[in-house]
């Protein structure tokens, strides 16, 4: 991929981001930092990279290993505790609107 | 070839996932499936990478990610809600560090196949990942250590430390460029080693309360980590994820520094003279002041014939562990045909949003929940306004005196509703130190004692009128 590409990529991604973000309401930042922590947990794609192509070396397979594994719980732990904290956002239950009628 | 292109399709898909999962992270209806989305574009390009014709071995991958993943699930199942904030940054410092170990390894590799400096490109990249996610690894784990209370959350400083820092970047940014024209391990990895102390040395400084900001920051810092990488290896998800991560960083660093009356520079610098409030000029008179008590029992019967009633929740409502009765208590009134809500100030609790999760956790149901520029045209109609274990965020002087270190910060105009009822341990003062004339008005009566013991009151009392 040329440079250029890959900075047409780089400003694009960040006004989406920055769109996309700034419609996130106060009451849901913490998932969406947790969230996005999952999200930038894709450096484990690289880490694969790194490791699975590691030819033997030492240096390689050594950062590949420990990246891998904190590639793994970045993504695990952050979609796992997004999703424990998202279920617990509900609306008002319904019986109430029952009682007052 | 064709293999390649389906790669590229398929990361596509993923980076389509993430972005979906975000837009739909913008109501809470749709949240939850926003996650899941993005978890699965997650998944899409894991698999999409193992086949990629470069990975050659499994055994340690699948070891590795293993481990990695079984820790990762279970400390996020296990975590409490009030350790969010220690949450996020370890499992953000653990992103920087992978993007700094990638960052290292590109680095060996390219010096291993003979070269002896490295392209523009390449250069910046990667050291630009070494560094500024070493930066990260570090300085999330020291925040996760405040914030789990391992280390003292007060800013911990030493003598020219801002010297220090500053000789520190400058003899790393020296070491990068020597090393990019000079490929030899040591080098880097020295680097590496000095963006770990200037990680450390830069978060220490920072005290327990500016941590919200800090955390965003480090988050935008991993997420701009991982978009070098993806520029390292020519790989463009990594590049559109990481972009994403930091923006979303970058737009939370600045809003919390914003309801913080902070520049995003003052906390980041802040322990280094300027920028830090020391509460000076504020009326030390204090006890002389009049401060009129309330009862559990009258504030019951008060409630009950109120039409709207309205509650402020601090980060002192969890420490005292009050969510739950403080929801009972809303229900109650709510079943007595009570307008109840409640107003959450940005910086209410110890990451952004996080006061809302705590209440979400105890069940309080989020369109009762109202961010600050909805609750403030509300005061004005509200008949009793419950403040809970918060004080900066209520303090009048952030509007009205121009001395107050907290002038200019945005608040919650409780001052506005026609009865304001606080709920205090003691007449001790908020985390800027600041005196609070609030608790001296003429409408605001005090409930003195354990926040969780005088809801667990207030919730009999109620019943019993």
């Amino acid at each position: 991929m040329s440079l250029i590409t890959e900075l047409v990529i780089l400003v694009l991604a960040a006004w989406v981001g920055i769109e996309v973000i700034s419609k996130v309401p106060q009451m849901l930042h913490t998932p969406l930092m947790s969230g996005t922590n999952a999200i930038h947990g894709v450096v484990i794609v690289g880490a694969i990279l790194v490791l699975g192509a590691a030819a033997g070396g030492t240096v390689e397979t050594i950062c590949g290993i420990v990246a891998v594994a904190f590639g793994a719980a970045n993504v695990v732990g952050g979609f796992v505790v997004t999703d424990r904290m998202l279920q617990m956002f509900r609306r008002r239950p319904e019986p109430p609107k029952e009682n007052q009628g | 070839m064709m293999r390649d292109d389906l790669i590229e399709i398929a990361y596509l898909v993923a980076a389509f996932c993430f972005i979906l999962g975000l837009r739909w992270l913008s109501s809470p209806r749709t949240a939850r499936k926003g996650n899941l989305v993005a978890a699965l574009g997650m998944l899409i390009a894991i698999v999409a990478t193992l086949v990629d014709g470069r990975v050659v071995g499994y055994t340690w991958i699948a070891i590795a990610a293993f481990v990695g993943g079984s820790i990762g699930a279970l400390v996020a199942r296990r975590v409490q809600m009030t350790a969010m904030p220690q949450l996020v940054a370890l499992l953000n410092g653990l992103g920087g560090g992978a993007a700094a170990l990638i960052a290292v390894s590109e680095y060996h590799v390219a010096g291993a196949a003979g070269e002896e400096r490295l392209g523009a490109v390449l250069a910046v990249s990667v050291m630009f990942s070494a560094i500024v996610g070493s930066i990260s690894f570090a300085g999330s784990l020291v925040a996760f250590g405040k914030l789990q209370e391992v280390l003292p959350g007060r800013p911990i400083t030493w003598p020219a430390q801002k010297l220090l820092n500053g000789l520190g970047a400058i003899v790393v940014l020296g070491l990068a460029a020597y090393a990019s024209f000079n490929i030899n391990d040591p080098l880097l990895w020295l680097a590496a080693v000095l963006a770990l102390l200037l990680g450390v040395s830069a978060v220490l400084p920072i005290g327990g309360a500016d941590m919200p900001v800090v955390i965003a920051f480090l988050n935008a810092c991993t997420g701009l980590a991982a978009a070098a990488t993806g520029f390292a290896l020519g790989n463009s998800l990594l590049i559109i994820a990481g972009v994403l991560v930091g923006a979303s960083g970058t737009l939370l660093t600045q809003l919390m520094s914003k309801a913080m009356n902070r520049s995003v520079a003052s906390v980041l610098f802040g322990a280094f003279g300027g920028g830090g409030g020391s509460g000076s000029g504020v009326s030390a008179s204090g006890e002389a002041l009049p401060v009129l008590e309330i009862s559990a029992s009258d504030l019951a019967a008060q409630l009950v014939y109120a039409r709207r009633v309205m509650i402020v929740p601090g980060y002192g409502l969890a420490v005292a562990q009050a969510q739950h009765p403080v929801r009972e208590l809303a229900d109650l009134l709510i079943e007595r045909g009570v307008s109840v809500a409640f107003a959450i100030h940005p910086v209410a609790g110890r990451m952004p949003g996080h006061m809302n999760v705590l209440l979400a956790e105890a069940d309080v149901p989020y369109d009762q929940l109202l961010e600050m520029e909805e609750a403030n045209p509300d005061f004005p109609q509200t008949d009793i306004v419950l403040v809970i274990g918060a004080n900066d965020v209520v303090n009048p002087a952030a509007r009205d005196d121009e001395n107050s270190p907290l002038y200019g910060m945005p608040i919650l105009e409780v001052d506005n509703a026609e009865n304001v009822i606080v709920f205090k341990r003691s007449m001790a003062s908020g985390f800027a130190g600041v005196e609070n004339m609030l608790f001296h008005d003429p409408k605001t009566r005090m409930l003195f004692g354990d926040a969780r013991k005088s809801l667990t009151q207030l919730v009999q009392d109620v019943q019993a009128v």
